[in-house]
């Protein structure tokens, strides 16, 4: 039966049919608003989730939004409770505008399993996908993985400012502007950075404009100063750009890219202890019945669509439909729990699947 | 049947439609006293003229009522969701050239293109504890631009008019707007990103991929195509 004509009620017997599984792995059944205040999920994903989630306004309440994923509120929900470790597993709907792709569902049911253990952070997110992987056996998927701690890693360990790391970091999710900014830092972007300083500098000969607005007199004057320590400062080495385009462009099977990082790791050793946290991690999953060594990892997977995934990343995909969205996704998102709790940080990793894809996939009707 | 042609309803904008169909043999009237929205064709059969404001012709081609119509190309990009899989476009039509660009304060001398206006939100987000506004009402079209240059830290607030003012009024930081000549911007101390705008937008002439279409309707199409000398 097609994706969209699927019954709900199928649908519904198939999440239940999930939940119960996680359950048994030990997980609480949880239960979250689906009306909920806009201002938490505006300030952790921005206008993009304003795009993408329905929003609505209640005189009394404010902005509020169609749960657009279970992450924010069951995260919500685990902090409020108190309890640790604990697993939690939910089902229910969640409401995605689709303006570029108009087929896809606007609507659908998620079931998600999520773990907030931080005793052994590799075991955890071992358990987390050998449970997807487990139930999702029988369909076939292809398994796609990754880990944005590797990158992160590279680039905290850059020899430079560390007004460019943390640029750089704020970029990680957005690899058009990431690259950019490498550019700059490298050495083909110095003459870039002076042109960038002596043009602020004749713009502040020219001005005089009133100041208008919030941002005051002081904070452009941060930034002019910025601009030109960063013109004065040496490039970032090509040897060191040259290992993070190594790190960027891994695609291999586990064990393949393991050998490659452990020799990047010689010339860059501030990526070692996101190597061992891989390392001890496909233990950890060879250790569960996970055949890693035909295991697929990708540095960059997750890049583009998972903001504050800051670790291991994974999704199921449906082989050979690379248009349809992928039956599982899911990641480790210690940076989300940290804004969310206000810099308490409490280490987490999850993931969700879309019942009506398995039951598509099941019965070969995509 | 008749082909529904729709034009908007006033101004400058109707004036040039009138002249630029003139130019190529169709002459379109307004009909009865000035101000009623009616209107005749000449110089082909089967068209009717439908006279409508420009900000509704897009979701009306869109829904198939007009099978034709006028208006600017930032209202059909920025109103309709995947435009092009419901209206196609016929022609450029030369006039109502305006272009949609991002302004910042003229005393932000540290600010000039994307680079700068990314780096500015990071900094601002994290004194003022929330991001950057920018005031505009094309919505889809600002966030669609401002995320494929991958710029963060920076959220719109709607502006459905006067929106040169919101940084003066304290209520955005920057602005989003179709500008012609600039001078609103200059005289209200803004100037304009020096990247590539956000949109180019300039009158044009859409068709209905979902209206109706007979076969007399296809036929008057063929005949009109011919006088406005456009190829398929």
């Amino acid at each position: 039966m097609p994706l969209k004509t699927m019954p709900k009620s199928r649908v519904r017997v198939e999440a239940a049919r999930l939940k119960a599984y996680f359950e048994t792995l030990g997980a609480i059944d949880v239960e979250t608003d689906i009306l909920l205040p806009a201002e938490v999920l505006l300030d952790l994903y921005g206008e993009d989730i304003r795009h993408r989630a329905y929003v609505t306004n209640d005189p009394a309440r404010g902005e509020m939004m169609l749960r657009p994923d279970f992450t924010v509120p069951v995260v919500q929900t685990h902090m409020d409770s108190g309890a640790d470790p604990a697993r939690y597993t939910y089902a229910g709907e969640v409401f995605r505008k689709q303006d570029d792709l108009l087929d896809r569902a606007a609507e659908y049911i998620q079931v998600g399993y999520e773990v907030f253990d931080g005793s052994n952070p590799a075991a955890a997110d071992a358990e987390v996908f050998a449970a997807f992987s487990d139930i999702l056996s029988p369909l076939g998927l292809r398994a796609a993985t990754g880990d944005i701690g590797i990158l992160m890693a590279a680039v905290r360990g850059l020899k430079t400012t560390e007004t460019r790391r943390n640029a750089l970091l704020r970029h990680i999710w957005r690899p058009r502007r990431f690259r950019a900014l490498m550019n700059r830092y490298s050495d083909k972007g110095a003459e870039m950075r002076e042109e960038n300083f002596a043009r602020v500098r004749a713009n502040m000969a020219a001005n005089n404009a009133p100041a208008i607005g919030l941002r005051t007199e002081t904070e452009i004057l941060d930034r002019v100063m910025a601009l030109s320590t960063d013109a004065a400062e040496p490039s970032i080495s090509s040897s060191e750009i040259e290992l993070l385009n190594d790190i960027l462009s891994l695609k291999e099977t586990v064990p393949h890219v393991l050998s490659a990082l452990r020799d990047i790791a010689v010339d860059m050793d501030a990526i070692l202890p996101a190597v061992n946290q891989l390392r001890a991690r496909v233990d950890a999953l060879d250790a569960r019945g996970v055949d890693v060594e035909n295991l697929e990892f990708e540095t960059a997977y997750g890049r583009t669509s998972m903001e504050y995934y800051d670790g291991f990343v994974f999704g199921f995909y449906a082989e050979g439909r690379a248009d349809l969205p992928p039956v599982a996704t899911g990641g480790r998102y210690d940076a989300l729990t940290s804004v969310l709790g206000h810099g308490r940080s409490i280490p987490a990793v999850g993931g969700v699947m879309r019942p009506a894809m398995i039951l598509a996939v099941q019965e070969g009707a995509l | 049947m008749t082909i529904k042609l729709g034009i908007p309803s006033k101004g400058r904008l109707m004036d040039k439609t009138f002249d630029w169909f003139a130019a190529r043999g169709i002459t379109l009237k307004q009909t009865g006293a000035e101000r009623e929205y009616s209107g005749a064709v000449e110089g082909i059969d089967g068209v009717e003229l439908v006279l409508l404001s420009a900000s509704e012709i897009p979701r009306e081609l869109a829904a198939g009522r007009i099978h034709l119509g006028v208006t600017g190309s930032d209202l059909v990009r920025d109103k309709l969701v995947g435009w092009d899989t419901k209206i196609g476009e016929m022609s450029v039509m030369g006039f109502g050239h305006a272009d949609l660009i991002i302004a910042v304060p003229k005393a932000w001398v540290d600010v000039d293109n994307l680079d700068d206006l990314d780096a500015a939100a990071s900094a601002f987000r994290k004194r003022h504890g929330f991001r950057l506004r920018i005031a505009t009402k094309y919505h889809h079209l600002v966030h669609e631009f401002l995320k494929a240059n991958g710029v963060a830290d920076y959220q719109l607030v709607d502006s459905q008019g006067a929106t040169e003012g919101t940084v003066k009024n304290l209520t955005a930081e920057a602005v989003a707007d179709i500008t012609s000549t600039g001078e609103t911007l200059r005289a209200n101390h803004l100037k304009i990103l020096t990247c590539e705008p956000v949109h180019k937008s300039q009158a044009t002439l859409f068709k209905s991929r979902t209206a109706p279409w007979s076969d007399a309707d296809r036929a008057t199409m063929f005949e009109l195509k011919q006088k406005l000398e456009l190829g398929d």
